[in-house]
């Protein structure tokens, strides 16, 4: 979750923010206004209302502009005398219109809708026509208007049309924004008395639309119209209707609207829906007691909150989108002026005794009412220098105090001179030493008494009620005149200015009563609004206590490393302990051991995915029995124990074999799987299942560290390594051996081990220095922090710092079919044959809003069901989807022959976890792409994206130190983008959400987001999903899973000349830095089932061959995603290879920099394969991973792994650890081949009685 | 970058080279050789010297044998000590191999413990354990594992095996998110000097305004005579695992990485070597 911020205006109407990261208040940065109200927005946006009256609205800035595109077509006839001129017919169009052409478009005539608007740049012709490119000139061609048109002109095109093109931009970001007020100045003569701003989550259409809801003075309820983010202003006020006077509104970021009224009522708005944001009635609630009638709501999701006028805080009972009344009243402790509902429901108030303000802890979705009051007591950043505390104290207490008198009156003018004066003697500036040292920063925790330890529901004497510990004299009145309270005491005003002359004089004193000064000088709040701010109920927040020393700029987004980990101390304790160990052991390694290692068992009971059918699971009793060496390597085997026919069986696994240890998708079980290279490619794993998630987790960790620890891998990935991650967004990554991208016979990738990082990600790039980014089913994107472990991975399994807590959100959906009857219309019975009335999307399994569950025992719901409306196809107004008969394509309109019609309902689930990633706010990405470099490079490193909108981003300021960057830099497109992709010469590739892909042209480090864009037509009838740049190669998807290879691209001809097919069933492809291709196949069929999402390598890739041949099948079974992007590991060449390879400068890519000529910077070097048919590859595999007879060895096959040496010497066959020993059926070796030296040989021989294991006697 | 889990690493495979001699004036049939082991420092001697016991049992008559214990240049080691912190406090500044005297008679009953069996030093380390739970955690969370967990933690100990007893153990030693630190540290001071035999004190990780209390704080605090005055002559030295972190090193993180398997961190203050 990306840090939000609470919004806050103080008594003195300066507004500021307090962020769920940080631990201080922040002055707002445009701070020339003072406002009365604001309500804030969950899309960054604030709406306010000014001491001017006037509504303002702040947009946040962000590196993604807000950008509209005006349009306008120039329409041209053709005649015998001059061609196609601007000379129509009277009866045609006019010569610049709108696209209907009914509408008289000039270019001159399209003005900005307000001063807050700039152009990006001069109108330009559209040269796009439906995703192909148009002739230049951009024509397109007809008959006659108004007709089909084609980008071919033919005999008898008479017309023609061409689209012009302009965008401008919202400038007036991170200030106030004026709303202009241009509406009828009869219809408006009052101003606004109130404000509230919500409705987001009706619905997403308009991108970013918001209900904004304010009141008059006079009592009036006016909404805002077409509020949206690419319109933040919206367009004009229209006027809502209400039974009486209103006072004050608040509107839900849901369908919950209330509103107060003068006599003490809330009014309820009924009907507000998707279609109808503005509802269609109001219903008075009676306050809970008749005498103090209700004085200010705050409404949320699913939660009403009130303050009567006797300031009492109300909790509403039973409120739900069926019944937005609620049912009945209950009285909360506490005393209020006013209160606030923030996103979750949290909430959020103001004491009416010392303004002080609490938030209310304990909020959750089955306790909405929340525990108890915590005082926050965060300082404001100007409070820790002491400065700019009293800058406008008068005139803004005179604004106050005048303000709420008046009706329609303009602000009472405030005193300039003032001000100006209190700040040339803000003690600051007296005592400048004083304002930074730890002492001055202790005394910043306003109050430190009772208050601060939160409020007992059963206490109510204690707290925001109780007594005020503040000195009177440096205090203002408790009842400070407000809003409709305010109107009843207006003298009160008086009483406030006169207790100020004492306040400011304090400030003048000298240093020693200096502490009592700031003691005191706790903000007082007069509006708060969390609208914006999103406290998740595991965060922790640092508002509660003040904290000394740290500033909040010290906390950077990625601390690359902690200064506890940079620290003397530290280094010294690590390089004693390596002394110590030099000194106490390097001599005396020969002694004995005094523990001698013995075996070590660890058994549970589990389940077990029966191997044969009928495939069930089984109970089982599983051991893993571990074996260590003295040098502290570890192999293990677990054995599961099981009874077939009362008879006691077992299977045994090598844990130096697994190459994977995957958890599984499964609603009810707590499940994982455990491949080896021989199930792999079975396409079968080993399935075991836990009672309860702390036991999987259990075992997984300690399955994991065993299979780690056998393979010597532990620690940080390398940065060649390969990430991967499966349908269950679990993350994995393995280190790719040198010869994965050998020309001949490279190691087979179902050999590969992965092992597992904590977190949760559905897509994952990573670069060749160590840079991997991730992006979240949310579309939150997070950056590898160089930790691992995390998640279940606890312990040894994981690094000390650099793990964080990651959460993502995802939706799970399920179908409501109906067919239509005769008599009773549409209903829910449907035929025998049909589908489940409620179902999956395949319709084959029955889905009820009741039985689904989130998708594993992870996930917890956090939204309740409800239509989703932005299915493919489109909906009607109640969301439903038409077609003749199941299953069949569906449409969003009814035709006389639909008989069924199917809605989907989402519901939102949420998972938290943690691992090794930081996420990069704000901005949520589509997609992301980093260059593929190889570790030596230099310079910044380019990275781009696609955000969830489809713009277009690249990133400024990556590099190895820095792997988050620093700022996007936004890429203008003329719609919106789904893909982009960054080759290892800059070469910038994307897909269009019209499936065709375009070509950034220019783009260098110099030049980080290059020129313009080239588009490139797709495959024909066929639309792109997914690009991906190699070091010279460019791969595109489409979305019926072909793979194609682009043809023709030369340094002088980037774009290339047309696609070539590769190959079909393909779900995702990754081009690395060798050009190497890496996909996920969509099915894999093995030996034992078929597998959906599997890794695949393409085989034979040579750069006279770019395209391959043939695919090796790798790991698989519900892999979603893969990056090889980073590794440029080429095999470690054999004598003969080099020299018939030809000299390093003949073949070279056509971008290989000059510069990199015989540096780090790989040109594309080809190994020629002078030896052996492709059929030799399964000859090696065979090799590598069966038991062979005969002493028959391929050196060349053997000799990475360094085992030839011990096969060659002790004579028995054996290929690879933990394998059947050939000359011994009983013996098995657990010694991994990496220790094996020519010493270790006799070690390794149960003939010469160490350490072995007969089966037979388990 | 190397990561705090080495350290853990370390702390766990310290070894001391000992040399074992048997006292010139036990009985023997035939001369004794000396016997040579790597003696873990965490472990404690009478779990670890099975091997001495049996290699000078075959020299001696049976009826000369009683209970084994260890002296080093005449002071009685004390089994229930961790050999490392035996080792820091006696010896550090002598030449290796550790030099250790094995008798069999004369057991110095006012200087030493009993050990009659490896249930002695079970019970032992397990009541270290829960003693600084007790500190740590209000003893919460010994209290919330099973009898298994408290096994499995001392048959890793027993058989030196790292990854089984900080499976457990790591649980020991978090602590909540929302405080810096445990309640208390568990810790033990030890000087040659004086005849107390340690100093064992109640003090916290974090001051009251949150900064995370220090080596060097600790000592003022507890032992000020180990802490060199201001004028900067040094003539102690604070030894834990045979090496001397620096007195800024966070109390916290010491007691996370550097503590005994019993939970401890103990401390030894020795004297100076002058040369």
């Amino acid at each position: 979750m990306p840090a939000s911020v609470l919004w806050a205006v103080d008594l003195f109407g300066r507004v500021y923010t307090l962020s769920t990261a940080g631990q201080y208040w922040e002055a707002c940065r445009d701070a020339k206004l003072e406002f009365k109200r604001v309500s804030a927005a969950m899309q960054q946006c604030c709406w306010g209302i000014a001491a001017d009256n006037q509504v303002y609205v702040y947009v946040c800035a962000s590196d993604v502009p807000i950008r509209c595109r005006e349009e306008a077509y120039e329409n041209q006839r053709w005649n015998p005398v001059g061609g196609f001129c601007e000379k129509l017919l009277p009866s045609d169009r006019w010569p610049w219109s709108d696209v209907s052409g009914l509408q008289h478009q000039p270019l001159e005539g399209v003005a900005l809708p307000s001063p807050h608007w700039e152009w990006e740049s001069d109108w330009y012709v559209d040269e796009n026509f439906g995703g192909e490119p148009t002739e230049k000139g951009g024509w397109t061609y007809a008959m006659d208007f108004p007709a089909t048109y084609t980008k071919y002109k033919k005999w008898n095109s008479c017309v023609r049309r061409r689209k012009w093109i302009r965008y401008r931009r919202y400038k007036s970001r991170d200030t106030w924004a004026k709303i202009p007020s241009k509406d009828d100045p009869k219809e408006l003569p009052d101003p606004f008395n109130d404000l509230s701003v919500g409705g987001w989550e009706i619905t997403d259409e308009p991108v970013g639309r918001l209900s904004v809801w304010a009141v008059s003075l006079q009592g009036k309820v006016w909404y805002r119209e077409d509020v949206s983010r690419p319109n933040p202003e919206g367009s004009s006020w229209s006027l809502v209707d209400t039974p009486g006077e209103a006072v004050q509104i608040s509107c839900g970021p849901h369908d919950l609207l209330w509103a107060t009224l003068w006599e003490g009522q809330a009014l309820v708005r009924e009907g507000i829906s998707r279609h109808n944001p503005k509802g269609s009635s109001w219903t008075i609630v009676e306050p809970p007691v008749a005498e103090n009638g209700i004085m200010h709501i705050s409404v949320g999701v699913s939660v009403v909150w009130a303050i009567t006028k006797d300031r009492k805080v109300w909790f509403r009972r039973g409120i739900n989108s069926h019944n937005p009344c609620g049912t009945s009243w209950i009285e909360m402790v506490g005393e209020m002026v006013m209160i606030s509902v923030g996103l979750n429901d949290q909430v959020w108030g103001i004491a009416c005794e010392d303004r002080a303000m609490y938030f209310r802890q304990g909020v959750t979705p089955s306790e909405l009412s929340g525990k108890t009051w915590k005082v926050i007591v965060s300082s404001r950043e100007s409070d820790q220098s002491h400065s700019g505390s009293s800058s406008s104290l008068l005139s803004a207490g005179c604004f106050f105090g005048d303000e709420v008198r008046g009706s329609g009156e303009s602000p009472a003018p405030s005193d300039a001179d003032v001000p100006s004066e209190v700040g040339r003697l803000r003690p600051d500036q007296l005592h400048p030493a004083d304002s930074l040292d730890s002492k001055g920063s202790l005394t910043l925790d306003p109050r430190p008494g009772p208050p601060k330890a939160g409020v007992e529901e059963t206490d109510p004497a204690r707290g925001p009620g109780g007594e005020s510990q503040a000195d009177p004299a440096t205090s203002p009145p408790a009842e400070l005149p407000w809003t409709n309270i305010d109107l009843k005491e207006p003298s009160r005003a008086s009483s406030h200015t006169a207790a100020e002359p004492p306040r400011l004089s304090l400030s003048l004193l000298p240093g020693g009563l200096e502490e009592q000064y700031s003691t005191d000088d706790h903000p007082m709040w007069a509006w708060v609004s969390g609208g914006g701010c999103a406290v998740e109920t595991h965060a922790t927040l640092k508002w509660f206590s003040a904290q000394s020393g740290l500033c909040p700029a010290v906390q950077t987004l990625v601390p690359p490393m902690t200064p506890a980990q940079t620290a003397a101390w530290r280094k010294q304790i690590f390089q004693q302990l390596t002394e110590r160990t030099k000194r106490e052991l390097e001599n005396f390694r020969h002694y004995e051991q005094a523990v001698e290692q013995s075996v070590w068992v660890k058994t549970g009971a589990l389940q077990w995915w029966c191997d044969w059918k009928p495939h069930k699971w089984v109970d089982v009793r599983v051991a893993l029995e571990q074996f260590m060496g003295h040098d502290g390597v570890r192999d293990s085997i677990l054995f599961i124990y099981y009874v077939v026919h009362e008879e006691k069986k077992y299977i045994h696994l090598f844990l130096n074999e697994v190459t994977v240890l995957v958890p599984v998708l499964n609603e009810a079980k707590h499940s994982f799987a455990l491949y080896t290279p021989e199930r792999t490619r079975q396409r079968w794993p080993a399935c075991l299942a836990a009672a309860t998630e702390q036991e999987m987790n259990d075992w997984l960790a300690l399955l994991s560290l065993s299979c780690c620890e056998s393979r010597k891998v532990h620690g940080r990935p390398s940065p060649q390594a390969i990430w991967s991650v499966t349908c269950k967004g679990d993350i994995f990554v393995s280190e790719p051996s040198p010869d994965l991208e050998a020309p001949e016979h490279p190691s087979p990738c179902d050999q590969m081990f992965w092992r597992q990082m904590g977190g949760h990600l559905q897509v994952v790039e990573a670069s060749g220095r160590g840079v991997v980014w991730g992006l979240g089913y949310d579309h939150t994107a997070w950056v590898y922090t160089g930790g691992y472990g995390g998640g279940c991975f606890q312990g040894l399994a994981s690094s000390t710092s650099n793990i964080y807590t990651q959460s993502d959100v995802k939706c799970v959906y399920i179908y409501e079919n109906q067919r239509w009857n005769p008599v009773t219309g549409y209903t829910s019975r449907g035929l025998p044959t049909d589908r489940y009335m409620w179902s999956d999307a395949s319709g084959l399994q029955e889905r009820t809003k009741a039985s689904t569950k989130p998708p594993s025992p992870q996930w917890t719901w956090v939204s309740d069901w409800y239509v989703d409306f932005s299915i493919p196809g489109g909906t009607d107004q109640e969301g439903w989807q038409y077609a003749s008969d199941f299953p069949a394509s569906y449409r969003g309109y009814k035709t006389m022959k639909d008989f069924v019609r199917r809605r989907c309902w989402a519901r939102k689930c949420r998972l938290v976890t943690s691992g090794p990633w930081l996420e990069v706010a704000p901005i949520a990405l589509g997609d992301v792409s980093i260059i593929p470099e190889s570790p030596g490079a230099e310079g910044s490193i380019a990275l781009w994206a696609v955000s969830d909108k489809g713009d277009v981003l690249c990133r400024l300021g990556v590099s190895e130190l820095n792997p988050a960057g620093s700022s996007w830099l936004h890429v203008g497109t003329d719609q919106p983008f789904t893909c982009v992709s960054v080759g290892a010469c800059h070469q910038v590739w994307a897909v269009a959400r019209d499936g065709s892909a375009f070509y950034r042209g220019s783009v260098s480090p110099s030049q980080p987001a290059g020129d313009c864009w080239y588009h490139i037509p797709s495959p024909p009838k066929q639309r792109l999903t997914q690009v991906s740049v190699g070091q010279t190669s460019v791969y595109a998807l489409d979305e019926n899973g072909n793979l194609w290879y682009r043809q023709g691209i030369t340094p002088s001809y980037p774009q290339g000349s047309s696609w070539e097919h590769v190959s079909n069933n393909v779900r995702k492809v990754s081009v690395g830095p060798l050009d190497q291709v890496w996909v996920i196949a969509n099915k894999v069929q093995g030996s034992h089932s078929l597998s959906r999402g599997t890794v695949c390598h393409r085989m034979g890739v040579q750069p006279h061959e770019p395209t391959g041949q043939g695919w090796d099948y790798g790991i698989g079974g519900g892999w979603d995603h893969i990056s090889i992007r980073a590794n440029a590991t080429r095999a470690p060449r054999t004598g003969s290879q080099e020299a018939s390879m030809p000299p390093q400068d003949t073949i070279r890519g056509p971008w290989a920099p000059e510069e990199s000529q015989g540096t780090s910077q790989p040109a594309y070097v080809p190994d020629e394969a002078p030896h052996g048919p492709p059929g030799r590859r399964a000859e090696h595999c065979c090799l590598s991973s069966c038991i062979l007879l005969g002493s028959q060895l391929w050196p060349q096959a053997l000799v990475a792994d360094g085992f030839a040496q011990a096969c060659a010497q002790d004579g028995a066959v054996r290929v690879g650890a933990g394998q059947r020993c050939a000359g011994d059926g009983l013996c098995l070796h657990f010694t991994r081949q990496f220790a094996l030296t020519g010493g270790d040989v006799g070690s390794i021989c149960p003939k010469r009685g160490t350490k072995k294991l007969y089966l037979g006697t388990l | 970058m190397t990561d705090d889990k080495d350290v853990l690493r370390d702390v766990w495979f310290g070894r001391i080279p000992t040399c074992f001699t048997l006292y010139q004036d036990e009985i023997t049939e035939r001369e004794a050789e000396p016997y040579y082991l790597l003696l873990p420092r965490v472990s404690y001697l009478t779990l670890v010297t099975d091997k001495v016991k049996k290699h000078f049992q075959k020299v001696m008559r049976q009826e000369d044998i009683s209970e084994i214990w260890f002296e080093y240049e005449g002071t009685p080691l004390k089994w229930h000590y961790p050999i490392g912190l035996l080792f820091d406090l006696l010896a550090s500044s002598s030449a290796l191999p550790w030099n250790i005297t094995v008798h069999f008679k004369s057991f110095p009953e006012k200087d030493l413990l009993h050990c009659p069996s490896k249930d002695a030093i079970e019970a032992h380390f397990m009541s270290c354990v829960k003693e600084a739970d007790a500190l740590k955690h209000k003893s919460q969370v010994i209290n919330e594992m099973q009898k298994k967990d408290h096994k499995q933690l001392w048959m890793g100990f027993q058989n030196d095996r790292f990854d089984q007893f900080w499976a457990i153990n790591r649980k020991l030693m978090e602590y909540p998110a929302e405080e810096n630190g445990f309640r208390y540290i568990p810790f033990r001071i030890y000087q040659t000097t004086t005849e107390r035999p340690f100093i064992q004190k109640l003090f916290r990780p974090v001051t009251t305004d949150g900064q995370l209390h220090t080596l060097g704080d600790l000592l003022k605090e507890v032992c000020p005579s180990a802490v060199a005055p201001e004028d900067g002559v040094k003539k102690t030295q604070v030894m834990i695992h045979g090496i001397e972190p620096m007195l800024e090193t966070p109390l916290q993180w010491l007691s996370e990485h550097l503590s005994y398997p019993d939970n401890f961190l103990h401390i030894s203050i020795i004297p100076q070597p002058t040369d």
